[in-house]
């Protein structure tokens, strides 16, 4: 219970940090959203043992923690959160995949594991990239974002609600866990019909409540569409910002910059 | 023509299991009247007030806000006038800030924008609660939640206020707020509530629900009276009148 409440008070923190009013927290979430994007999607298309080629993108992560002045080390625990998934999608790679493909002195790597440091680097990127855009943007204007560069109404609005009411149901969670607790004692046994019992339960509590907040809404004239009180105004550092750093991606994507670097170290060292 | 009355005539409603929630409830609201609802749990109050705009619809009867027939193709036009606010703002504050969530119905009645900032900010003024506008409406107080709730419906400019238990949960401080800011409108109110103190405060009139039947309707300070006719419908006299009597 202790875990779930502070998992919740966490995840306020980062909206609090959405809040400052730094260089990249000044521009407008659809440049953020859109860089991002650019970013992930640049980051995935690697080749699986292309491991040189993705460590120059770190320079995007870095730069937005830095001049968007945020804390490395509450970023570095949210994803140590993803970490266990990240783990087991790439943990067979090394077992199936055991082609040497590298040999470091008289140390050979097999092309799993190379596949299996690719996942988690592009993991550490992309999930650094996510949690970067929201600790600068704030989830809700990422979601209105969403809306104006056209993904659909009804996708971002549910976005929205969830991230609404996950604060209230874990609320509701925390008190029932802690009523189940409080008449459990130091009694461990039964536990999977009690915990079943309890999600069903919050299950008919979340029904009851989504026909409230409906009739809610429609009471204040509702009708199936969610309209957003926001004008954003596409500045020319916003362009500049989506345009300067889609560009470097490219470059970054088409020459290695690992290799290039070494090669002109080699040349420069006799 | 006005809006501002409420018209309801041998209203009846049936659950879909076939239980009655109301019978025979017919009651007239004038312009600029305050009405309490009151009577005990599950005597129907929350039920009457989801007809009033449209949210549940008569199985028998008829109800009506001024001139308007409350159907399914007046509703757009009922629901701008009757403002509901509902016991829980938790429900009824369900956008991320503030400021969307009383946007939320101007927006919906196709006002433009600027028009939006503008009603917004009044409503958020009238209830005292502008400088909170950007928040989370998951961190305001319970009694700040409530105020908000009502400034989410006093942004469509409605004629008629409706509200559910409206100083339930609140401390006292929190509810006096709110019984201050009540007695500001000038709205048709009606209020449903166990909170009779309120009720002295705030509503001239009373109707006294059981079992889905009004039992009684008139002068706040003369059915608060009578004792037994409270008692049975699960009701207390308020310790204030009691006092007042026996001086």
């Amino acid at each position: 219970m202790a875990a779930l409440e502070s998992a919740f008070l966490n995840l306020g923190h980062i909206e609090t940090l959405a809040r400052k009013q730094s260089k990249i927290h000044q521009l407008d979430p659809r440049a953020k959203l859109l860089t991002t994007l650019i970013f992930i999607i640049t980051v995935m298309s690697f080749n699986r043992y292309d491991l040189s080629g993705v460590i120059p993108f770190f320079l995007y992560p870095v730069m937005i923690l830095i001049i968007g002045d945020l804390p490395l080390i509450y970023l570095v625990k949210r994803f140590v959160i993803v970490l266990p998934f990240i783990l087991f999608i790439g943990i067979l790679n090394p077992i199936i995949d055991q082609n040497i493909i590298m040999k470091i002195g008289s140390f050979s790597i097999s092309g799993g594991w190379v596949s299996f440091f690719s996942i988690l680097i592009r993991a550490v990127l992309t999930v650094f990239a996510a949690l970067t855009l929201i600790a600068t943007t704030g989830f809700h204007e990422i979601c209105i974002a969403m809306e104006k560069i056209g993904i659909p109404n009804l996708f971002a609005a549910q976005l929205l609600f969830v991230y609404r009411y996950l604060f209230v149901l874990i609320d509701e969670a925390s008190r029932m866990v802690r009523a189940k607790s409080l008449r459990s004692f130091s009694r461990k046994g039964n536990g999977l019909k009690e915990w079943s019992s309890i999600i069903g339960h919050l299950i008919l509590r979340t029904v009851d409540r989504a026909r409230r907040i409906h009739l809610a809404m429609l009471s204040r004239g509702f009708d199936g569409e969610i309209r957003l009180a926001h004008k954003y105004v596409f500045q020319l550092k916003d362009i500049l910002y989506v345009l300067g750093w889609t560009s470097l991606f490219m470059l970054m994507r088409i020459f290695n910059f690992s290799i290039l670097t070494g090669n002109i170290l080699q040349k420069l060292m006799p | 023509m006005s809006h501002h009355i409420i018209e309801i005539q041998d209203l009846e409603f049936a659950y879909p299991d076939g239980t009655k929630a109301l019978q025979q409830v017919s009651f007239r609201i004038t312009h600029g009247e305050s009405v309490a609802l009151i009577g005990a749990n599950g005597a129907g109050k929350s039920t009457i007030l989801l007809h009033l705009n449209g949210c549940l619809f008569p199985t028998k009867g008829s109800a009506r806000i001024g001139d308007v027939p409350i159907t399914k193709s007046t509703l757009q036009s009922i629901r701008r006038t009757v403002g509901m606010v509902f016991q829980n703002p938790d429900d009824q504050l369900f956008m991320p800030t503030v400021y969307d969530d009383v946007a939320f119905g101007p927006l919906n009645l196709g006002f433009p924008l600027e028009e939006v900032q503008l009603k917004v900010m009044s409503a958020l003024e009238q209830v005292g609660l502008a400088h909170v506008k950007n928040k989370s409406p998951y961190r305001l107080s319970e009694g700040q939640k409530r105020s908000i709730a009502i400034a989410t419906v006093l942004s469509m400019n409605p004629d008629i206020l409706v509200m559910d238990e409206p100083t339930s949960n609140l401390d006292p401080k929190s509810r006096r707020n709110l019984i201050n800011l009540l007695q500001t409108f000038t709205h048709t109110k009606i209020i449903a509530t166990h909170d009779l103190d309120m009720v002295l405060d705030i509503c001239e009139r009373t109707i006294i629900l059981n079992n889905g039947r009004i039992v009684a309707d008139g002068k706040t300070i003369e059915l608060f009276q009578n004792a037994d006719l409270l008692e049975q419908s699960h009701l207390e006299q308020p310790l204030r009148l009691n006092r007042l009597s026996s001086m």
